[in-house]
């Protein structure tokens, strides 16, 4: 199956990438061409077969309740790109 | 055109845990920004999540008190969406496998009506960041101390019909994880958040209308102003012909009318599947059974038992079976006198505006519950006056000590000797021979006014009872 | 010196025969002087490193050394590395310099290794090439012209051109064996959850793990003895006892049953690959091995699941990278909306975009059942061909890729024959097994691997297979001209 252009467009805005209109064609072409190789799982029969997320067949350890973390405000935010009074900024956020 | 309210509510309840979620940091409340943020809280590149036990322990009370399924196999997932207070850019919430499956919560009404709402599940998730928007000269500051806070969501079938509905079930639930100790429930620190899903269908339609979401609702008051303004708000357009638009929906509390939040730009896809760096929770009959063990008498259960071993009405029942605290202070004093009705009264009355005036809870009060009982079998014994019991509970309250110690420091106790009284009386009918013949003439409403005469007198520590009787012999000499 | 093993030089340094200043000095000398032709190396740690090897040299006067103190060591720029920046071969990360170690790094630290740098990579791990980096593509030392493999590319180039006894790298779909075999140097994936992820700059969560590249398999069970072992950070990491992988080395291979599957020996496979790995199953055959074909029915399909499940999960874990909290920032954003959009397009390169834009369309509303959950779904067919043939066998054989090292930039017009060429490193991620590249002979000048892949942490099995073969071979020994 191969994906349009609307598509990529989509697509790209739900991942916040901006997609430059000379980019555009070169990203359909390879998208429709990788989409067109993982078509091939079409063609199996999987019904019934129960999906796969982790290969090993364990279950979730569970941590014990306790605070071990200290403060590190000032390490952790070294590499801000803007941080002052202790937040991180953005460009304003409008409710 | 007969128009039926229909409301299902999402309450969002932060466990009470020590630690986050998926990390080690504190969860306490009020910290400096940043200052409870790891790096698995800021999501930086490589960390991964460890699982709360407590986080999973407390899900499973809250579904035990609700009579509800529990999921043995419940399963993370990633919920995709980008905001600044959102670090991942995913939320870990349980999509398919929620921890809590179908249950429901009974609810009275104030006019004493019975309805049963059904739960539809409970799952875990985890909380977001803050941003804060003033202060920052047109940016936005971010804060993700609150990032990662273990989250209950419980979703409610849509049986909800009207706002005061919606509010007993606020109150039933905001009662049940007090009680079971799984959150402190305070509103006000957002330890429970609500979120209402309102739609109107004509009488006797069984398709739902189109909903509208309501956000941030943080007081039972503005929850019940904002369901009565948006159900006007549908009504009027949808008798002008419209339609109602899915959104989601602010209140506004100035100016008391709902609108629209900024439409989240793009609509959100959020692409949820499994979180492959947190494996399926797997719990056995034995783990839910523990903590089946570990519950407390749940609130209804208590309500009933009040009712029916201590003979108190509903209505005082309900009162002090509100919160498990008080419930237990008042069950300690019953015992400790021995008369459930005066000490309901008691806790209801004097005690409570104790607590009001000095905005003290339970937990830290002045009088602990078996000094109250004394007290009250001091009344009880008829060594002081119900009158004069408030004046040492006062005293108990300054921390003076006990009931006793005031009662002999102040010299309260309460004149039973009949020839004190008899004398007392003789004083006063001297003092107001007109009235006495009167009295003795068959004004007997001038009873009052000799009692009273005779308990000034005595600094209130005659027995009136004995005060009366007394009286009343002194008529027939 | 720079020949040397790992082995060796821990034996040369208990042995007094140089110290560890000597030898990593004699490091840092030669990735100086060399490195300029490879570009294996992003980041180079030299102060840090001459301080480590003065510590282990006091160590080690202190009669504590122990097997690996004061051997130097370089790590794929993909493993935070606290205080050094930690780039995973991106311009979004180009600034980010990492607040705290990963475990695996922190264990070999732990051990005494000195830190030489930080590898090149393709960008996040996606790639077949490394020449996806921001820091330029990395040259295979075998032929300048040629591509390393990747993504650890860096990693096995330091070894293969002697700029480190070993390596670090990572392996997703098979960046690890796949660059040991082009470079003509041991690589290892250890089994799914053998090794700690924390730290670990994540790609595909559920495939990801990192491994030795060395230049013997002997010194590959040495690091992996340090590097193995459950690690309470890592929801994933097995609760394992971690066995001594160098104690069964030695154990001779006679009885070995050895499945070859037919699917690997297809019409794709080179004709030299071939004839070097079929060389190398005489050779297992001469030493007491049973050989018998298999088959992996479902191994051509690996490459659709993997290019579905790959980027679905790389596409969320890289969501983080927004340039709110750390890493690139776009210019000046006029709203939020904006600062996301060209931070992203901005910070990320095209391979990169790629896969998060399959990704997210495969997770789409719509597309969710025919793409993600058919994908984990052919992962679970996969996963019951390899046990079901495991059950007959006690390892399974072939060659690690297809084709040799293909020229730099031949596959850049079409991103999908670059994925063809992962057809037989792909479902050993998938199935989570461990995987053990070795060289075993050349094609047109340029090496070719063979690849050993093992039941659920069988890598002591594995390891012992290798080096068996190593002592009756001596590809590994070869070297590029350099």
């Amino acid at each position: 199956m191969s994906i349009d252009r609307s598509q990529v467009e989509n697509v790209a805005r739900l991942a916040r990438i901006k997609i430059d209109e000379n980019e555009m064609p070169d990203y359909v072409r390879s998208l429709s061409s990788i989409l067109a190789l993982v078509d091939q799982m079409q063609a199996i029969d999987t019904t019934d077969v129960e999906p796969l997320a982790n290969p090993l067949d364990a279950a979730q350890r569970l941590r014990v309740d306790a605070v071990t973390e200290e403060n590190q405000r000032e390490l952790l935010q070294a590499n801000a790109p803007h941080a002052e009074k202790g937040l991180f900024l953005v460009p304003k956020v409008i409710e | 055109m007969q128009w039926e309210t229909v409301i299902g509510l999402e309450i969002h309840v932060q466990l009470s845990t020590q630690s986050k979620i998926f990390s080690g940091s504190s969860t306490a409340f009020g910290a400096e920004p940043n200052t409870q943020a790891s790096g698995i809280d800021l999501a930086l590149p490589g960390v991964l999540p460890v699982f709360n036990e407590q986080a999973l322990t407390k899900a499973v009370a809250f579904g035990l008190a609700i009579d509800a399924e529990i999921g043995k196999r419940s399963v993370f997932d990633r919920k995709n969406y980008f905001y600044p207070d959102l670090p991942k850019g995913y939320q870990v919430t349980q999509m398919d496998f929620p921890i809590v499956g179908k249950g429901s919560v009974d609810i009275t009404t104030e006019d004493g009506s019975n309805f049963t709402i059904g739960v539809t599940r409970a799952h875990l998730e985890e909380d977001a960041g803050k941003s804060l928007h003033e202060d920052f000269h047109g940016m936005t500051g971010i804060d993700l101390n609150r990032a990662g806070t273990p989250l209950l969501e419980i979703v409610s079938e849509p049986d909800i019909r009207n706002a005061k509905q919606a509010i007993a079930y606020l109150k039933k639930i905001h009662s049940i994880i007090t009680y079971i100790g799984v959150s402190d429930g305070d509103m006000s620190q957002g330890s429970m958040r609500c979120d209402v899903n309102i739609s109107l269908r004509p009488f006797g339609q069984a398709e739902f209308g189109t909903r509208t979401e309501l956000k941030n609702l943080n007081s039972f008051k503005f929850i019940e102003k904002a369901i009565h303004t948006e159900v006007e708000r549908q009504k009027d357009i949808l008798e002008d012909g419209g339609r109602i638009i899915q959104e989601t929906r602010l209140y506004d509390a100035d100016k008391d009318e709902t609108r629209p939040m900024r439409s989240k730009e793009f609509a959100n896809d959020y692409r949820y599947f499994p979180e492959p760096d947190l494996l399926p929770i797997e719990i056995d009959d034995a783990y839910i059974e523990a903590i089946r063990g570990t519950l407390p008498e749940l609130p209804d259960t208590k309500l009933a038992r009040f009712i029916a071993d201590f003979g108190l009405t509903e209505y005082d029942a309900d009162v002090l079976t509100s919160s498990r605290p008080m419930a237990n202070y008042f069950e300690r004093v019953a015992e400790q006198c021995g008369d459930a009705k005066l000490a309901a009264n008691w806790c209801m009355g004097d005690l409570s505006k104790l607590l009001n005036q000095q905005g003290l809870t339970i937990d830290n009060c002045p009088i602990a519950p078996e000094e109250l009982g004394l007290l009250l079998v001091r009344i009880k014994d008829n060594t002081i006056s119900g009158n004069i019991a408030k004046t040492v509970f006062q005293a108990m309250s300054d921390s003076e000590g006990s009931a006793d110690e005031i009662i002999a420091a102040k010299g309260l106790k309460q004149v039973t000797d009949s020839g004190a009284i008899a004398a007392l009386v003789d004083q006063v009918i001297a003092d107001n021979l007109d009235q006495f013949n009167a009295f003795k003439g068959g004004k007997d409403k001038l009873i009052g006014f000799f009692v009273g005469q005779v308990m000034k007198l005595s600094k209130g520590q005659a027995n009136p009872g004995q005060v009366n009787e007394i009286l009343q012999a002194k008529i027939k000499e | 010196m720079l020949d040397k093993t790992l082995k060796q030089l821990s034996d040369g340094l208990a042995q007094g025969d140089f110290s560890s200043v000597e030898l990593t000095t004699a490091y840092l000398d030669r990735i100086k002087h060399a490195d300029g032709r490879y570009n294996a190396f992003i980041t180079v740690t030299d102060a840090q490193a001459l301080a480590s090897a003065q510590s282990a040299d006091t160590t080690r006067a202190s009669g504590q050394a122990t097997a690996l103190t004061g051997l130097p060591i370089a790590y794929k720029d993909i493993f935070c590395t606290a205080g050094v920046r930690t780039s995973c071969g991106s311009k979004m990360l180009d600034n980010f310099v990492a607040p705290y170690e990963s475990t695996a790094t922190a264990r070999l630290a732990g051990a005494g290794m000195v830190m030489l740098g930080k590898t090149n990579m393709d960008e996040f791990a996606m790639g077949s090439s490394t020449e996806s980096s921001y820091y330029g593509p990395t040259r295979n030392p075998w032929n300048l012209d040629a591509v390393p493999g990747g993504s650890s590319g860096g990693s096995a180039v330091a070894v293969a051109a002697r700029l480190a006894p070993a390596t670090l790298g990572t392996d997703t779909g098979g960046s690890i064996r796949q660059p040991a075999a082009f470079c003509g140097i041991t690589g290892l994936k250890p089994t799914y959850g053998r090794v700690s992820r924390w730290g670990m700059i994540a790609y595909g969560s559920s495939l990801d793990q990192a491994g030795p590249m060395t230049q013997t398999a002997e010194d590959a069970a040495l690091l992996l003895n340090s590097l193995a072992g459950f690690d309470a950070k890592d929801s994933t990491s097995m609760d394992r006892p971690v066995e001594d992988f160098m104690a069964n080395l030695h154990q001779p291979i006679k009885g070995l049953r050895i499945g070859l599957p037919k699917e690997y020996f297809g019409d794709g496979l080179d004709p030299g690959i071939r004839a070097a790995v079929m060389d190398a199953v005489k050779q297992f055959e001469a030493m007491g091995a049973v050989v018998k074909e298999i088959s992996l029915p479902r191994t051509e399909l690996s490459i659709p699941a993997y290019y579905i499940i790959a980027p679905a999960e790389a596409s969320t874990n890289l969501s983080r990278y927004d340039g709110v909290r750390y890493g690139h920032r776009c210019d000046a954003p006029t709203d939020l909306a904006d600062m996301y959009m060209r931070t992203r397009a901005e910070g990320f390169g095209t391979e990169v975009k790629r896969r998060i834009l399959v990704g997210t369309y495969a997770l789409s509303a719509g597309y969710y059942e025919a793409y993600y959950r058919k994908a984990q779904q052919l992962r679970r067919l996969i996963k019951q061909d390899f046990q079901q043939a495991l059950a007959d066998v006690d390892v399974i054989l072939g060659p690690t890729t297809p084709s040799p090292a293909w020229t730099i930039g031949a596959k850049q017009q079409d991103p999908v024959s670059m994925y063809l060429e992962d057809i037989y490193t792909l479902s050993v991620n998938l199935a989570g097994l461990p995987g053990l590249a070795l060289p075993c002979g050349f094609q047109t000048g340029l090496p070719v691997g063979l690849q050993l892949i093992g039941n659920y942490f069988d890598e002591a099995r594995l390891l012992n297979i290798g080096h068996q073969f190593q002592l009756a071979t001596d590809w590994h020994t070869r070297k590029p001209e350099l």
